[in-house]
């Protein structure tokens, strides 16, 4: 296919479509609308559904009803939207309900910004709502990786009854890039689980997350435990550069990741030895990455548009092995090179 | 001999977490009887709530969905949206549909959902021991009010059949109960109308049901339907405030 | 002579008496000399003979626990 020019929101929106999903739930909510508005002109177009609902509560509960129907359905959101939508997830994750769901951060806590930020590590790897649940959570850093990661999103989210998300900063939402969608055939997976109605054929089937006898309760989790051990076993991405004879390692990942590409490159000129390991994955979380570093590595340096979420799970990775360090800008404030490249002199000199 | 009256196959096998002589239980029974009456019980896919009908789930024998408190009409547009062949109805409470739920049940009448809701009113909340709602009538004792509900505090209770009549959307809306057999049989015919209007596609449809709930009103069954008929019928009319087919 | 007989499941049986008070020849009772598994006094006819088949009672039950035939 040959590559086109499109908008971060749009481009999920195409990708989503190529990957079958017919079915869209959403709301307008700052930066992210292009994306439930480019569905509502494309879906129809494919035979699909486009409900712009009520609410955010509304949509992700539309989404429960279109998942536990057996469709492939999606909704999106941002930060505010997505907290509001953190019940109906829980439901989704404990009737074990595949769909995606698109968060395109923006500054917070509370309305907060419209800007972009990466202030909800902690909103979608911790829970979010109640309960002991994961999410797949995907954090491109560039619109070809976002689309790519969408095409395969259904087939993962299916293949495991699991909800995936897909973390954009602003940014990625807002930014035009060339893409190219792959020419790949969507791994639909049967479900006979499904409420499609019984037909007088089958037992009915029930979609529900509440089992009021503990021990039942507890099967439920342990199954669904099962399930994140197998994901944590496949489903890492991440990439990592130069982090064997590296003095100092970089932690980022979507748009601040781009950023610290562009002082590597400056600290290659200088005969710096600098890492960076990017998480594409949120969760899981590549903590295996971190055990290719230079043992001798002086520091490592978490960045990110927040004032340190992510932070926790490398101090976990590096598991005492180095100190950890970090720097951030929030409120929709983007870090700069200059400053990232002064934290990571002061780890090199040892000030830090 | 023959069979004047037996269990509904719509009714699964399962005995119902109901209190004894809560009317949930007529009104369940009427939902599944309908169902199997109009042939839709293979094609629906019902909404369970929370409250003390959340596991009407293990009670009908149809496929069905678990919501979140309020949620259901919600849950029940994303199936009939991707499902539109499919008959879905939502089984709700008041303390469901006409406190946290209201948004959602809004909206689908607004929208003109294809769904069918049936609303159990018993004006207060079952399930978590007797709470006010909002449909709790003046003076009405409850455990968040013990001293009697009062306008000036909590305003007057909210009537939801005549609200959502103001609707476009919302084709079919009745009130009726299930205080005697009488009423029952009238209870069914609205019941049955409510999901004919969803076969015939013609919008949202629902039928508000004023139940009885001995335990929280601390009195006994029969004494509860007394106190329905002299207190519940007065402030909430029985009627119909929608008909498509009289428009 | 009955027209009617009238089952009580007893595995259903809450003992909520609205079958009584909805009886037409007020021949149903609350048996208070037994308790079903769960504990409740079950629901019984009096009068066998009285019954009518009017179906009040089963269509009254919440629980589905009454069967009627009619006999012809």
């Amino acid at each position: 296919m040959a590559k086109i020019l499109m908008k971060g929101n749009e481009a999920i929106g195409e990708a989503a479509i190529k990957a079958g999903c017919r079915y869209f739930f959403g709301y307008p909510i700052t930066p992210q609308t292009e994306l439930p508005e480019y569905m509502s002109r494309r879906l129809p177009e494919e035979g699909g559904v486009f409900l712009q609902a009520e609410s955010e509560i509304a949509a992700i509960n539309m989404v429960y009803g279109a998942a536990g129907s057996g469709v492939r359905v999606m909704t999106s959101s941002s930060s505010p939207g997505i907290a509001l939508k953190q019940e109906g997830i829980s439901y989704i994750c404990g009737a074990m309900l595949p769909c995606v769901i698109v968060n395109i951060v923006r500054g917070g806590p509370g309305l907060g910004g419209i800007q972009p930020a990466q202030s909800d590590y902690y909103q979608v790897t911790r829970g979010g709502g109640n309960g002991d649940y994961r999410l797949i959570v995907y954090a491109p850093a560039n619109l070809q990786e976002t689309v790519d990661i969408m095409q395969e999103a259904f087939d993962v989210s299916e293949y495991y009854r699991v909800p995936v998300m897909l973390v954009g900063d602003g940014m990625i939402g807002q930014m035009m890039e060339p893409i190219e969608f792959k020419d790949r055939q969507p791994n639909f997976q049967d479900k006979p689980w499904a409420t499609t109605g019984t037909k007088g054929e089958r037992k009915p089937n029930i979609v529900n997350s509440l089992y009021l006898d503990p021990q039942e309760l507890e099967n439920n989790n342990l199954a669904l435990d099962k399930i994140y051990k197998e994901i944590e076993k496949n489903e890492v991405r991440y990439e990592a550069v130069n982090v064997e004879d590296a003095d100092v390692v970089v932690v980022a990942y979507g748009t601040t990741s781009r950023i610290v590409k562009s002082v590597l490159e400056e600290c290659d000129k200088e005969g710096l030895k600098v890492g960076l390991i990017r998480p594409i994955t949120l969760w899981p979380y590549p903590f295996e990455a971190f055990d290719k570093i230079n043992p001798e590595c002086k520091g490592i340096l978490c960045t990110e548009m927040s004032l340190g979420q992510m932070i926790d799970d490398v101090r976990i990775a590096a598991n005492g092995r180095w100190k950890t360090h970090f720097y951030g800008r929030t409120g929709g404030m983007v870090p700069q090179p200059d400053d990232i490249k002064a934290e990571i002199m002061k780890i090199l000199r040892g000030e830090k | 001999m023959s069979i004047v009256y037996k269990r509904s196959e719509g009714l699964t096998d399962a005995i119902t977490n109901y209190c004894p002589g809560c009317t949930h239980g007529i009104i369940t029974k009427l939902v599944a009887e309908v169902m199997v009456e109009l042939g839709i019980l293979g094609d629906a896919i019902g909404v369970a709530p929370v409250g003390c009908s959340v596991m009407c789930y293990n009670f009908f024998n149809c496929d069905m969905q678990q919501a979140a408190h309020g949620r259901a009409p919600a849950v029940a547009t994303g199936i009939k949206r991707v499902q539109p062949d499919k008959v879905v109805f939502t089984y709700q409470g008041d303390g469901d549909l006409a406190s946290i739920g209201t948004n959602e049940i809004v909206h689908a009448a607004h929208r003109g959902e294809k769904i069918t809701t049936i609303f159990v009113n018993n004006a207060i909340y079952g399930m978590t021991g007797g709470q006010m709602a909002p449909t709790t009538l003046i003076g009405q004792k409850t455990t968040t009010s013990p001293l009697g509900r009062t306008e000036e505090h909590s305003g007057k209770p909210i009537r939801i059949s005549e609200m959502l009549a103001t609707i476009d959307g919302a084709k079919y809306v009745a009130r009726v109960t299930v205080d005697k057999p009488a009423n029952i049989a009238k209870a069914k015919k609205a019941i049955k109308k409510a999901f004919q209007t969803q076969l015939e596609g013609k919008g949202f449809a629902i039928v508000e049901v004023l139940s009885a709930c001995p335990t929280n009103w601390g009195l006994a069954p029969n004494e509860a339907l007394q106190w329905l008929r002299d207190n519940m019928i007065p402030y909430y009319p029985l009627g119909t405030f929608k008909d498509w087919e009289e428009e | 002579m009955a027209k009617g007989i009238v089952t009580f499941d007893e595995k259903y049986c809450k003992g909520c008496g609205l079958c009584v008070e909805a009886c037409k020849k007020g021949i149903v009772a609350l048996d208070n000399t037994r308790l079903t598994q769960k504990g409740y006094h079950p629901a019984t006819i009096t009068d066998p003979e009285q019954c009518i088949a009017c179906a009040n009672c089963a269509v009254m039950c919440p629980d589905s626990a009454i069967t009627v035939e009619k006999i012809d």
